[in-house]
């Protein structure tokens, strides 16, 4: 049935008004990284202003920025990458034997409160002198990416028929060398979709890295508050900083839109 | 999920089991607990043994130094703070007043937004590209972005405010204003992921019962209401609980735009704000210890019932 052009007309206007009220906040704050600190107070100057690389300068070159992005890159790939090690052969295990409680431990992630673990990772690893260096951020994100790719890949290994593996049984191959010759080869755009996930959190993730990474292992959520003082706050400098931390990854995905969407929908229109 | 077409042939397949040795074929008769082994390692030593530690502190008196002992005190924590209407009585009920008044607002719009949506129109790509954006967006660049716009001196919101002739108003920074202009920005970011999930919801229902309605002379609220919304009502506790789980546990923009302690008031001091004060500010470990089983055990009730709920919903 075709909608009604009266549908049409309020459709537009609605969503026209959706878009805008969610893409013009992001557009502002990057309009305010290219102001001087003297046009951000000037409520004259909201929209015509001539723009400075002033604090992107001050962003990179003073602030370590390009050490914390180093920093953050590091952080997220490796737990991304552990994950996927440790993760994907779980999800598969779960879906093929229906290992239901197992996968309810490891969802269980999902729900705890991350300052619940925090308190006795932080006793732990004191203990241990090892807060502040890269080993506990990167174990500290898996603890989000984990949870992830394995509710992620679950999903996907059940729709994955098992003919195709009983057929290279048939073929001679053992089960593990089913799963690496044919599931995992099969499974590439699934692990690419818990992958982007896995690595997108652990981008934006800031309560661990709060406090357990330390001035050299800093991530970009955390090294944002360098631009706020208690007195004042350097309005330019942190709107540089936070398009410096947001912007790479709505870049991304935009380019892999897709994955992203059946990433963050997995599971949620299945039994 | 996928649908797979030309299964890629192994090579040289044939005959690899008789003359496999020992170790592989041991490893392919335990493959179930290999695969699963050492994630479910990781999972203990990092969050079932911590957790299970968490319970115990939350019995002693821990404070101070991580290296300072700490006594079994019982329950005495738990008489402190369940007595405690300084503090956590008053963040429980902002804990529960964000959650619920944000889910409100993000339930309605999502699905409002996912309806407009359903159906294929030109420009569609582009309306999806624009909500997935704040759903990636850093969280604390969220909360600094907002602390700026709604700055009540040089922030936009006061300005627009002004054209239309109101007043200018304070925002994050007043007291009672604080809390309601923290659940909008969690509204603005996270309703997006309740659109995405209703819109996959909408997208595999069957056409059939809405042609059924439809030729019944069914107008489009009743369709809307005996129709959809039954069949979509599984999705939408799934959104339900998937958002309100983490809306429970909003800690960035809070500490971005208010900092430490939830602000000076504690305007928008959540329990998992209070509790992290507790235990990093403070070093409260035992009291904060506690209030967290507490906010768990309250995570895991609402959870339950929603599942209970779920599964009526499914009948």
């Amino acid at each position: 049935m075709k909608a009604s052009p009266a549908y049409r007309l309020f459709r537009v206007v609605a969503l026209t008004v959706v878009v805008l009220s969610l893409i013009a906040p992001l557009l502002w704050m990057i309009a305010a990284s290219f102001k001087t600190n003297v046009d951000i107070y000037d409520t004259g100057k909201a929209l015509v202003f001539s723009p400075t690389l002033d604090n992107y300068a001050n962003v990179l070159k003073q602030s370590h920025y390009a050490q914390f992005i180093g920093n953050s890159l590091w952080v997220a790939f490796a737990a991304t990458v552990l994950s996927l090690i440790l993760g994907v052969p779980a999800a598969y295990s779960m879906s093929r034997f229906s290992m239901k409680k197992s996968a309810l431990v490891v969802l269980m992630a999902r729900v705890i409160p991350g300052v619940s673990l925090l308190v006795p990772w932080y006793y732990v690893f004191s203990n241990l002198q090892m807060v502040g260096g890269f080993t506990v951020l990167i174990l500290s994100h898996m603890f989000v990416s984990l949870p992830l790719i394995v509710y992620i890949m679950m999903g996907f290994f059940d729709g994955l028929p098992e003919e195709l593996e009983e057929a290279a049984l048939v073929d001679g191959l053992t089960h593990i060398g089913a799963f690496r010759r044919i599931t995992l080869p099969l499974s590439v755009p699934g692990i690419a979709t818990a992958g982007i996930l896995s690595f997108i959190f652990s981008w934006n993730n800031f309560m661990f890295a709060l406090v357990l990474s330390g001035a050299n292992t800093k991530t970009l959520p955390v090294a944002i508050f360098d631009f706020v003082g208690y007195a004042s706050i350097d309005w330019g400098g942190l709107m540089a900083a936070a398009t410096v931390v947001t912007l790479p990854i709505m870049v991304i995905a935009l380019f892999v839109q897709k994955y992203v969407v059946s990433g963050l929908t997995a599971g949620a229109t299945k039994g | 999920m996928a649908t797979v077409t030309n299964p890629r042939r192994a090579p040289g397949g044939a005959g690899v089991m008789p003359d496999t040795p020992g170790w592989a074929r041991w490893a392919n008769d335990h493959r179930k607990w290999l695969f699963a082994t050492p994630a479910m390692a990781f999972v203990a030593a990092l969050i079932v043994i911590p957790l299970g530690w968490t319970v115990w502190l939350s019995l002693t008196d821990a404070e101070g130094s991580v290296r300072a002992e700490s006594e079994f005190i019982g329950f005495r924590n738990y008489l402190d703070v369940l007595s405690d209407t300084d503090r956590f009585w008053p963040a429980v009920g902002r804990t529960a007043s964000f959650t619920l008044v944000a889910l409100a607002f993000e339930v309605v719009l999502g699905m409002a937004v996912a309806l407009l949506l359903w159906r294929p129109f030109k420009g569609q790509k582009w309306v999806r590209v624009a909500i997935l954006m704040p759903l990636v967006a850093t969280p604390v660049a969220v909360g600094m972005m907002w602390r700026l716009i709604f700055d009540p001196n040089i922030g936009l919101a006061n300005q627009v405010l002004g054209w239309v002739g109101i007043g200018p108003q304070p925002w994050l920074a007043g007291q009672h204003s604080a809390l309601p202009t923290t659940i909008f920005i969690d509204v603005w970011q996270w309703t997006p992921m309740v659109v995405l999930i209703l819109l996959a919801g909408l997208t595999s229902l069957s056409e059939e019962p809405q042609e059924a309605a439809r030729i019944d002379g069914a107008s489009t609220w009743q369709r809307f209401r005996h129709v959809t919304l039954p069949l979509l009502m599984p999705t939408v506790i799934v959104a339900i609980l998937l958002r309100g789980i983490d809306a429970l546990k909003t800690f960035d923009i809070l500490y971005a735009t208010k900092g430490k302690g939830g602000g000076s008031f504690h305007e928008v001091e959540t329990l998992n704000v209070y509790a992290y004060g507790l235990s990093f500010d403070y070093n409260e470990y035992g009291v904060s210890s506690t209030v967290l089983i507490l906010f768990f055990l309250i995570i895991i009730g609402s959870m339950w019932a929603l599942t209970a709920r779920r599964k009526e919903a499914k009948r």
